[in-house]
């Protein structure tokens, strides 16, 4: 559940998936953002655009590499990339084509908890474009010839993204050692050996499943009419009968964590040492009322950017650190982590910055954060929300992501009013009841010479 | 986020970041943003004003008032290739200290400042330009553009951050040394280069940051933000006459001239094999062949045919032939590599390492094909649609994005009408100009490197 790439890259993700994944809203002038049903159990979001002439269009499943069967690991995202196959309809690639003919965009993505399909073309392509992806819905075909070929493709991005990367490699191992039971500890590509002999009864079965329209998600953002959106949705999706219901989303939860764990790696191309700090803490799908919000707020006043406390006290202050900072990954079906990492600079050795960051945290559990500190870190949330609007596909992507991890439009809509409730007091007790040293899971990075130290 | 897997990823990603200056990181994979930005046709109705201020700084502005937000742009002509001999890093060094301390405010006040106004900036340089962003909320504007003011005319380049960034980029550097990638795109830039600017890393190396004085970041300040070398383009909740106040407050006060060191045309040194050897499981390969002037006559084609050949992530012939028939790489692209300096059409793929011989042979194959005999009629009337038709979905899907393309439709000289006459300029290609085009670059001995174990040639390397 770390984020790929070394820790600043981290802080760049998550910078953007704060605003990605909590902010919400629109003026009302600005088009109400609309949600329905379809009588096949689809539901669908249109969030209204109209400053370009250009529509973000989604279909997010209610499926991730936390629900895959247990030795079946990455067939989540495997089977994400065989949806570009050739279906009853549509040979191999057209689809492709068809979009870049308009001069359109077109992607996919996998997660824990959710897969993703998008296009973003002129709204006058919006219905082919329904009209596609529904008919990859139910009719694609699965040939061994096709499987092995793409199964070496993913193979080789897995070679690319974790095996290439020690700092991957690490993030990966870190993982499994946080999550003693919840799928969570599985890596979203999936672990070598399990992707190795992924076949095609494995992506039938997968396909049947879930990919169903009862087990997914529209989301349209753009220069677009909700009436008209529903009106194609009908035409297209709609003619999909709905599958068989879905099991509840009910994984292994995580047993008590009683002890402190660590991982370290030491390769031959790491030359500057690092760490990282992790939790399991409630997501905003687990969490009591105010707790996700507080704890999102804990993030930003500790590790959130270069007027945090991490980054003012570690590397402006003391000037031990080149980096140091925290994230909260809020918008997860189940229990989620929270992390710290931090980075040496010049002569200043890791365990002074890994001791420093405990004490920030300490700090806070003991002292709590500010008034000011915490008006700051709302306002900034806020606004966050306002510069959301300026994108579709981030707007697209926030619902999405909230309604695949068992979130409402409601949810995502009245965000900034619940960020605005919480009290320096619940700031304070999330930190003391969830930063605990003894619960946690350290990850390591070392250059070679200094193993063993 | 959450570690997402996607069908594809841009390859320029998995550049490891560390430092708040990575993004400033010029190697050939930097300079492509800017090269996909003429990319295509306009979203018709956009209105493009020139502003013009009383003290005569010009702006592109597109006045759209829906949301309460305005984005600015702006570049100053001279990147890192203005660093002199023996300072290599200087210009990104200066553009980590904009927001660290201005006018009479020091490094904390300001920051705090910028917090209370509710705006976003960075700077950040590429090889041939100095670069700034702002983005603010509008009722706040005032307060914004004047911290923006401060740190376009009196940054204070305090001797504090100076030390701390400086520190952070050396961080950045060490951390790097001994990556394989790295370590390779620098032998690389030394390759192809030769002595020329480009060659030397912009974020410079532990001997040249230690070198480096306050006095030469304010020299180089004073050097190169100047009016005459300066491009701005506004999106969002403004209209002219405000804005022409808001140019006239952040810039009219900047010196005329610009007083940069001349930086010569260099031509990549082709023909030649690289092999950095390293034991991986996975082999980076990399080919550069020449490349296209923004200016030249024979622009479009070659966009044109680049785009076939390995510009379109899911439909062009290399993604066909290594990827889905081969299933050799997870990625593989060509990009055409537009500095100011210099040209280049790159093809970048990784594959595993004991079918990377393969894999090389499949890709000069597909090339070789596209130089003897060029794309089909059917492939450059596909590729006409898409290029016309992407420009407003890649580059005018958010104000940031619309900022950037404006500024760089005026560091390309394009005019402000670009947009308008763009599809039929496409329109106009022939498929013998794509020929022609294909034939006169694909033809050259193409510079190669393999990072990997060494190459091993496997039976069946030259099939299909």
């Amino acid at each position: 559940m770390t984020s790929m790439g070394i820790g600043l890259r981290a802080a760049l993700l998550v910078g953007t998936l704060a605003l990605a994944t909590t902010a919400p809203a629109r003026a009302a002038d600005d088009g109400e953002v609309k949600d329905f049903l379809l009588d096949n159990g689809m539901e669908v979001v249109v969030i209204p655009d109209h400053r370009a002439p250009i529509v973000t269009h989604m279909v997010w499943y209610k499926i991730g590499s936390a629900d895959e069967p247990p030795g079946k690991s990455g067939i989540a995202h495997f089977f994400e990339h065989l949806m570009f196959k050739a279906t009853a309809n549509h040979a191999a690639g057209e689809f492709d084509r068809a979009v870049s003919e308009i001069g359109g965009s077109n992607n996919a993505f996998t997660s824990y908890d959710y897969t993703a399909f998008h296009e973003t073309v002129p709204p006058s392509a919006l219905e082919q474009m329904m009209g596609f992806e529904a008919d990859r819905m139910r009719n694609l075909i699965l040939t061994d010839d096709v499987i092995k070929t793409e199964r070496d493709v993913i193979l080789e991005e897995r070679r690319s993204r974790i095996d290439s990367n020690p700092q991957a490699v690490l993030d990966e191992e870190v993982d499994a050692t946080l999550w003693q039971n919840q799928p969570y500890r599985i890596p979203v590509i999936g672990w070598m050996q399990e992707m190795e002999q992924l076949n095609r009864p494995d992506a039938k079965a997968f396909y049947d499943n879930y990919y169903r329209p009862n087990n997914a998600v529209l989301v349209v953002a753009g220069d677009v009419e909700p009436d008209a959106v529903k009106a194609m949705a009908e035409r297209t999706y709609g003619k999909i009968a709905r599958g068989p219901d879905l099991r509840p989303r009910i994984r292994p939860i995580e047993p008590e964590q009683n002890t402190r764990r660590t991982v370290t790696l030491t390769d031959a191309r790491v030359s500057v040492p690092s760490f990282s700090t992790q939790w399991v803490v409630p997501s905003y799908h687990t969490a009591k009322p105010g707790e996700a919000e507080a704890l999102d707020l804990l993030a930003e006043i500790l590790g959130g950017g270069n007027r945090s406390r991490l980054y003012q006290e570690l590397v402006v202050k003391q000037g031990i650190a080149s980096d140091a900072a925290a994230y909260f990954q809020g918008t997860m079906l189940d229990d989620t982590n929270f992390t710290v990492y931090g980075t040496p600079r010049g002569d200043a050795k890791l365990a002074d910055v890994e001791a420093s960051v405990d004490a920030e945290i300490a700090r806070i559990v003991k002292n709590g954060v500010s008034d000011d500190e915490l008006e700051r870190a709302k306002t900034r949330y806020v606004r966050s929300m306002i510069f959301a609007r300026d994108k579709q596909d981030d707007m697209a992507n926030m619902y999405g992501s909230t309604l695949t991890t068992g979130g409402n439009v409601k949810d995502v809509q009245e965000w900034p009013d619940r960020i605005r409730k919480v009290t320096a007091d619940e700031v304070k007790a999330v930190a003391a009841r969830y930063l605990v040293l003894d619960r946690s899971t350290s990850g390591y990075l070392l250059p070679q010479q200094q193993a063993g130290n | 986020m959450t570690m997402v897997f996607g069908r594809t990823t841009a390859f320029h990603s998995f550049e490891r970041g560390e430092g708040k200056l990575h993004r400033a990181v010029v190697t050939l994979c930097f300079a492509l943003f800017f090269l996909l930005l003429p990319a295509l046709a306009a979203r018709a109705e956009m209105n493009i004003q020139e502003v013009k201020s009383k003290k005569g700084i010009t702006a592109w502005l597109v006045e759209d008032h829906s949301i309460p937000l305005i984005a600015i742009r702006f570049v100053f002509d001279g990147g890192s290739a203005q660093d002199p001999a023996g300072k290599e890093g200087l210009v990104n060094l200066m553009t980590g200290l904009f927001d660290e301390g201005a006018g009479d405010l020091d490094s904390d006040a300001f920051q705090l400042k910028l917090d209370d106004a509710g705006a976003e900036m960075s700077f950040e340089a590429s090889r041939d330009g100095t670069y700034g962003s702002m983005r603010m909320l509008s009722d706040q504007k005032d307060e914004a553009f004047g911290l923006l003011k401060l740190a376009v005319n009196s940054p204070r380049f305090d001797q504090a951050p100076i030390d701390r960034i400086r520190a952070q980029v050396l961080s950045g550097i060490l951390a790097n040394e001994r990556d394989p990638n790295t370590v390779a795109q620098q032998r690389w830039l030394r390759a192809i280069y030769g002595e020329h600017p480009y060659s030397r890393s912009d974020q410079g190396t532990k001997d040249s940051l230690a070198t480096i004085t306050t006095d030469d970041i304010k020299a180089f300040h004073k050097a190169d933000f100047a009016r005459n070398g300066l491009h701005v383009a506004v999106v969002g909740d403004i209209d002219a006459a405000t804005l022409s106040g808001k140019l006239d407050e952040v810039f009219g006060d900047l010196p005329q001239n610009q007083t940069l060191a001349p930086v010569a045309d260099v031509t990549p040194k082709l023909g030649q094999q690289l092999e950095v050897n390293y034991n991986l499981p996975q082999t980076s390969l990399q080919l550069a062949w020449p490349g296209v002037k923004r200016s030249d006559p024979d622009f479009f084609a070659t966009v044109l045919m680049n785009q076939i050949l390995g510009g379109s992530t899911f439909t062009s012939r290399l993604f066909s032939e290594v990827r889905e028939k081969r299933g050799l790489a997870y990625g593989v692209s060509s990009d055409l590599i537009d500095n100011e300096h210099s040209h280049a059409l790159l093809v970048t793929t990784a594959t595993r390492s004991d079918r990377a011989a393969e894999t090389l042979s499949i890709v000069r194959q597909v090339v070789k094909d596209m130089a003897e005999n060029g794309p089909t009629e059917e492939e450059l009337a596909a590729i006409k649609k898409y290029m016309i038709g992407a420009y407003a979905i890649s580059n005018l899907d958010s104000s940031s994005s619309i900022a950037a393309t404006l500024v760089e439709l005026q560091v390309d000289d394009l005019g402000i009408d670009y947009m308008k006459r763009r599809g039929a300029l496409i329109n106009a290609v022939t498929l013998a100009d794509v020929k022609a085009a294909a034939r006169k670059l694909l033809s050259v001995d193409p510079a190669v490197m393999v990072i990997g174990p060494p190459l091993v040639q496997v039976a069946g390397a030259h099939k299909g």
